[in-house]
C-alpha cells in the first residue's frame, strides 16, 4: 500500500507545552495528487508540514513519507522531499544561477544535469537575461516562481509548500498554479497550504484545519456538497466560524 | 564531499559579495595595528616643563641642563615665584613644575643635603608617573655623576636591563593583543551573524529539510571564516614583523598552531552565540558586549591584569583572551616552546571542548 501513498500519517500530535497545535491529524495522498491544506492562521498548517519534513519531531502519532517513518528514516526522507516556506527561500544577495546550483549540490546532483537542467529552467521561466543577477533586484512574483522551481529542482517524490503564494498577485499566481501542475502530472505529490479560498479549488483534494484538527477533507465538488455551499469560501467560514466565536 | 563544496562554495559568494564588510574585516587589522604602533605609545617625547630656579647657582643650573638636554623635556618657561606655578597648571601645556630650593648649591656642598621638589599634572596619572620616574633618573645620574668626583664611602652602581624588548616599545605587548582581538571579532562575530542571518531569513528551515546534516551546515559555514581569520592573523604578524620589528622569537609552527586552536576556540564560541540568539542585531550585540568588550579590558591586552581588583582578576580567567594573549606573547617575544606554554594550551582547549559541547546541547533541540 506504500507504493499509492506517498504520505500517510496517524493520529500525528504536536504539543507545545499545553498548547496542542496539531491534535491527532490522519490522511494519505495519491502520488501525483494535488492536496491542499487550508485553514486560518495558526491552525497548525505549518506545524504539520514542519512535522513532516523533519524540522520538528511529533508528540505522538505515526507518519510516513515517500514511504520511510518520519521518526527513524529522516535521511532518507529528506533526499525524497522539496520544501519551499513561508518565507522567501532563495539567497538574496546569490544569483539565479548561484541558487539553483546550490541547491541541486546539497542534493548532490551531478554537476552536468544541473548544468542542463539549470539552462532549461531558466528558458522557461523566461529568466535567461537575468540569471546571472543577485536575485533581490528581481520582482517578488519572479522570485517566488524561482523559488517553486528550485524546490523540486532535484526531482523530488513529494514537494511541501507552506502558503506559496502569499502576498503574489494573481496573474503570477496563476502562472504559479500551472507550474504545480506540471510538476504533478510527473508524478511528484504537491502538498500545498493555503489560505486563499479560490486556490482550494484548484486541488484534487482539500483538509481543513480548524484548531489543530482536520474538520472536513475530500475534493472541492465533495466538499460543497456536503456542507450545501457553493463556494469553499462558504464551506470554509461554516467551519471555521465555531472556533472564531469560541 | 561535493554537497559540502557547493555549500562552501556559496558561503564565498555571500563574503565576497558583501564587500563592506570585507573591507572593515582586512582594513580594521591593518588600520589598528597602524594607530597602535604609531600614535599609542607609552614613551614620553617633549613634555613641556616650568622651572622655579629660587637659587639660579652652579649645580642648579647643571641639572637643568642636564635634565633639559634629554629629548624628554622641553622647557615651556621659569617661573619667578611660586603663586604662578597653579595658574600654569591651570593652562594644561605643562605637565611638571621643577622647584630647586634656595641656596641648593651652598647646601649641597656644605651640608651634603639640598631639596628639589617636582611637582606633576595628575589629570593624565599615567603620563605623570613616567613623567616623575624620568626626572628623578636624571637627578639621580647627576647626583651619581658628583659622587664619583668626592668619592663618598660606598656605592652602589645601579645596571638596568629590560629583557624581550630592550626599547619598551609599546608595539610589542599590542601586536599579540591585537591577533587576539582581530581574531576574536572576525571569527566569533562573523560566524554568529552569518548562521543567524539564515535563520532570520529562513533559509536555515529550508537547509535543514535537505539531506545536508546540522552538524556539516554548520563546519561548512565556519571553513571560509576559519580560512578569513588566519589570513587576518598573518597580516597583523607580518605588518608587525616588517613595519614595526615586532620579532618572532620562538617556532612560527608552534604559534600558527596555537592560533588555529584559538580561532577554533572563538569559532565554537560564535556558533554557540548563534544558536542562543535568533536574529543578527542580537548576535551583534552580544558578540560586541560579551567578547569585544571583555576581550580588549580582561585581557591584559591594555591593563595589566595583575593591577586589577582582586575579583576582576578571577572574572580574567574565564576569557579565553587572556591565555592567548599569554600564548603568542610568550612564543614571539621570549621563545618559549610548548613545555613552558602546555597549561595555558590546555586551557584554550578545554574551552573549545566546553563551548562546542554547550552548542551541540543547544542546537539539538531546534532541529527536533
Amino acid at each position: 500500500m506504500f507504493n499509492s501513498h506517498s504520505i500517510e500519517v496517524r493520529k500525528l500530535t504536536k504539543k507545545f507545552g499545553s498548547f496542542t497545535a496539531v491534535n491527532e491529524i490522519s490522511f494519505d495522498t495519491e502520488k501525483g495528487e494535488i492536496f491542499g491544506f487550508l485553514g486560518a492562521n495558526g491552525a497548525g498548517k505549518s506545524t504539520a508540514i514542519k512535522m513532516l519534513c523533519g524540522l520538528w519531531t511529533p508528540t505522538s502519532g505515526e507518519a510516513k513519507v515517500a514511504g520511510f517513518d518520519i521518526y527513524k528514516e529522516n535521511e532518507k526522507i529528506k533526499r525524497r522531499i522539496g520544501y519551499m516556506s513561508q518565507k522567501f527561500s532563495l539567497y538574496q544577495d546569490l544569483t539565479a544561477r548561484e541558487n539553483i546550483r546550490f541547491y541541486a549540490g546539497i542534493y548532490g546532483m551531478p554537476d552536468t544535469k544541473i548544468k542542463e537542467k539549470t539552462e532549461v529552467l531558466l528558458d522557461r521561466l523566461k529568466l535567461s537575461e537575468f540569471a546571472d543577477v543577485q536575485i533581490n533586484s528581481l520582482p517578488l512574483g519572479w522570485k517566488q516562481k524561482l523559488a517553486f522551481s528550485v524546490a523540486v529542482f532535484h526531482e523530488p517524490e513529494i514537494v511541501f509548500l507552506d502558503e506559496p503564494t502569499g502576498g503574489v498577485d494573481p496573474v503570477t499566481r496563476r502562472d504559479f498554479w500551472e507550474m504545480i501542475y506540471d510538476t504533478a502530472k510527473l508524478g511528484t505529490t504537491i502538498f500545498v497550504t493555503t489560505h486563499y479560498m479560490d486556490e482550494s479549488e484548484y486541488c484534487d483534494r482539500i483538509s481543513i484545519m480548524v484548531d489543530g484538527r482536520i474538520e472536513a477533507l475530500g475534493s472541492p465538488i465533495e466538499l460543497k456538497e456536503r456542507y450545501d455551499s457553493k463556494t469553499m469560501d462558504e464551506v470554509f467560514v461554516k467551519l471555521a466560524r465555531p472556533a472564531a466565536i469560541k | 564531499m561535493k554537497r559540502f563544496i557547493a555549500f562552501v562554495r556559496k558561503e564565498f559568494h555571500h563574503i565576497l559579495r558583501d564587500w563592506r564588510t570585507l573591507i572593515i574585516l582586512f582594513g580594521m587589522p591593518i588600520i589598528q595595528i597602524l594607530l597602535f604602533g604609531f600614535a599609542i605609545t607609552n614613551e614620553i617625547k617633549d613634555a613641556s616643563i616650568a622651572i622655579l630656579d629660587q637659587a639660579n647657582d652652579a649645580h642648579s643650573k647643571a641639572l637643568i641642563n642636564k635634565i633639559l638636554s634629554t629629548d624628554y623635556f622641553k622647557l615651556e618657561q621659569y617661573l619667578s615665584n611660586q603663586s604662578q606655578i597653579e595658574p600654569v597648571f591651570r593652562k594644561g601645556k605643562v605637565k611638571e613644575v621643577i622647584i630647586f630650593e634656595r641656596d641648593f648649591s651652598q647646601k649641597l656642598d656644605k651640608e651634603k643635603i639640598s631639596g628639589i621638589q617636582l611637582l606633576a599634572d595628575a589629570t593624565d596619572p599615567n603620563t605623570a608617573t613616567i613623567i616623575l620616574n624620568y626626572t628623578q633618573g636624571i637627578i639621580a645620574g647627576y647626583q651619581a655623576d658628583q659622587n664619583v668626583l668626592s668619592r663618598l664611602p660606598f656605592n652602589i652602581q645601579v645596571q638596568t636591563e629590560m629583557f624581550y624588548n630592550k626599547e619598551l616599545k609599546g608595539v610589542y605587548l599590542f601586536v599579540p593583543g591585537l591577533i587576539a582581538i582581530i581574531l576574536m571579532l572576525v571569527s566569533a562575530m562573523m560566524t554568529s551573524i552569518s548562521i543567524t542571518k539564515e535563520k532570520e531569513f529562513g533559509t536555515m528551515e529550508i537547509l535543514l529539510a535537505t539531506p545536508m546534516r546540522p552538524g556539516i551546515i554548520i563546519i561548512a559555514k565556519v571553513i571560509p571564516y576559519l580560512l578569513l581569520s588566519f589570513i587576518n592573523a598573518l597580516i597583523i604578524l607580518t605588518l608587525g614583523y616588517f613595519v614595526f620589528g615586532v620579532p618572532v622569537h620562538g617556532s612560527i609552527t608552534l604559534l600558527l598552531f596555537e592560533m588555529i586552536l584559538f580561532v577554533l576556540t572563538v569559532l565554537s564560541l560564535g556558533i554557540f552565540i548563534s544558536t542562543v540568539t535568533s536574529s543578527q542585531q542580537v548576535a551583534l550585540m552580544a558578540s560586541l558586549m560579551g567578547l569585544m568588550l571583555p576581550t580588549i579590558l580582561l585581557s591584559g591586552f591594555i591593563f595589566p591584569i595583575e593591577n586589577m581588583p582582586l575579583l576582576l582578576q578571577i572574572i580574567s580567567n574565564i576569557v579565553p583572551a587572556k591565555w592567548f594573549i599569554i600564548i603568542i606573547k610568550n612564543i614571539m617575544l621570549k621563545g618559549t616552546g610548548l613545555a613552558i606554554i602546555w597549561e595555558e594550551t590546555l586551557i584554550i582547549f578545554g574551552f573549545m571542548i566546553f563551548f562546542i559541547s554547550l552548542s551541540v546541547k543547544n542546537f539539538k533541540p531546534r532541529l527536533a
